[in-house]
């Protein structure tokens, strides 16, 4: 018997389901496709890079958490690439697998190379607060299934956050090596601060249903800057990168990161693991 | 909830029995992964819907999961199955059954305990003493917050030295 993935329903309840059969699965419009494929494009990238970390992190236990974190972020590409493909007929893999560069929408944070341990937590901070923040909000959009995609990611976000602050305190408060590597790592992912909150003319249309991405900054300055305060280290002073993920717009090592992730499918079209 | 009727018992009960591939003691009905099954039409023709929620949103038993509910159900007869993927309400370890936590407990993992305040919401969190599933001792600290499954986090006891995982509360 064969049975397919099919798109992720959204029901709460029996009385859901039964309008939803009748109706069929209801799909997203245009707009909100859109703004779920940033937020998808967004986990996949970041989860890809986490998982450039298996075999190779400083310590066991640390590889599997570094994994771990990168499965959650790809359960959550997987919904909202699921949800965006709908509106257009495509599945999360021909998302994922066969666009370009310049069709990706994630912010240039996530595809920040990993660089030593040190970078990959800072980048790890400043995302964790950043999907902490937004899924928190997104749970309330009257979209029901993008709000039932972030609620369940805040759970999980809501750990990642704790991993990260924890080893932010630890390098920041450890040897003269490890508070020099972390400040360094801070350092080189700041200039990608900036792009997370920036409006969004997309988001900007779709009122009720999307978070406006100028509306999370504030939780950002609460928090970040106490947690690295708190570890003895600096907010970096460096002004933010030009360009932006969210246009289309990516940093060199993009290029490679999607080399790597679909010469796989694209070696072998319609191939099934 | 629409009211259930025998045959939706009977695909239940069938259902019910599939086990997480990666905690083989529990089955999906201990987990509360298992959230509804339905028949429509008789015989021949039934067509049962089932609806499982995943524990965590890239848990990749849920594959699994669901290859074993269609094929325990076309065994019995079934030919027409559709097994449902929903995420909300959002999985808790509140929805984990008394028996389900005796019997992880007796495999070796620390079942999920109390959950008390979040933070968010202003309540102070708390952390309560994870109990030792060898010796008992609640003289135990975590040594991962992760562990070899999403579910899990590495704990080891202080009194017995011996590590062990813990099902986090989530």
């Amino acid at each position: 018997m064969r049975h397919t993935n099919r798109p992720i329903s959204t029901a709460v309840s029996a009385e859901t389901i039964e309008r939803e059969l009748a109706d069929g699965l209801a799909l997203p419009s245009d707009a909100v496709a859109r703004y779920a494929l940033g937020l998808g494009d967004d986990a996949l990238i970041l989860a890809q890079r986490l998982g450039e970390w298996i075999a190779r992190a400083p310590e066991l236990e640390e590889d599997v958490a570094l994994g771990n974190i990168g499965l959650d972020l790809l359960g959550h590409a997987r919904s909202f690439l699921t949800y965006a493909g709908s509106a257009w007929g495509r599945t999360e893999d021909d998302l994922a697998y066969f666009r370009d560069e310049a069709e990706f929408r994630n912010h240039q944070l996530f595809e920040r190379p990993n660089g030593d341990f040190a970078h990959t937590i800072a980048r790890q901070l400043i995302a964790s607060v950043y999907f902490d923040a937004l899924y928190a909000r997104l749970q309330a959009s009257s979209d029901p299934t993008l709000a039932a995609i972030a609620a369940k990611a805040v759970k999980e976000v809501e750990y990642h956050l704790d991993h990260s602050v924890q080893w932010v305190r630890r390098l920041g408060l450890g040897t003269d090596v490890s508070h020099e590597r972390m400040q360094a790592g801070l350092d080189a992912m700041w200039p990608f601060v900036d792009h997370l909150f920036r409006p969004d003319r997309g988001a900007a249309e779709l009122e009720g249903v999307a978070v406006p991405p100028q509306s999370l900054r504030d939780v950002f300055d609460r928090t970040v800057p106490a947690v690295i305060a708190e570890a003895g280290l600096q907010v970096p002073g460096i002004p933010g990168a030009r360009g932006g993920g969210r246009d289309g717009v990516h940093t060199e090592a993009f290029g490679h990161l999607l080399a790597e992730m679909q010469v796989l499918a694209r070696a072998h079209p319609g191939a099934t693991w | 909830m629409v009211m259930a009727t025998d045959d939706d018992r009977r695909a239940w009960e069938l259902a019910a029995g599939v086990c997480d591939p990666e905690v083989p003691v529990l089955t999906i009905e201990d987990l509360g992964v298992l959230r509804a099954v339905h028949v429509e039409g008789e015989d021949e023709d039934a067509r049962v819907r089932v609806e499982i929620t995943p524990t965590y949103s890239g848990c990749p038993a849920v594959d699994a999961i669901r290859d074993d509910i269609v094929s325990v159900l076309s065994r019995a007869g079934y030919r027409d199955i559709d097994v449902r993927t929903v995420l909300a309400p959002a999985w808790t370890t509140d929805w984990m059954s008394e028996s389900g936590k005796a019997k992880l407990e007796a495999f070796g993992i620390a079942p999920p305990g109390q959950r008390a305040g979040s933070g968010r919401d202003g309540r102070v969190e708390l952390g309560f003493g994870i109990r030792c599933p060898q010796c008992g001792s609640l003289h135990t600290r975590e040594l991962s917050h992760f562990g070899s499954t999403s579910c899990k986090a590495l704990y080891v006891c202080q009194n017995c030295s011996e590590p062990f995982d813990y099902f986090k509360a989530h």
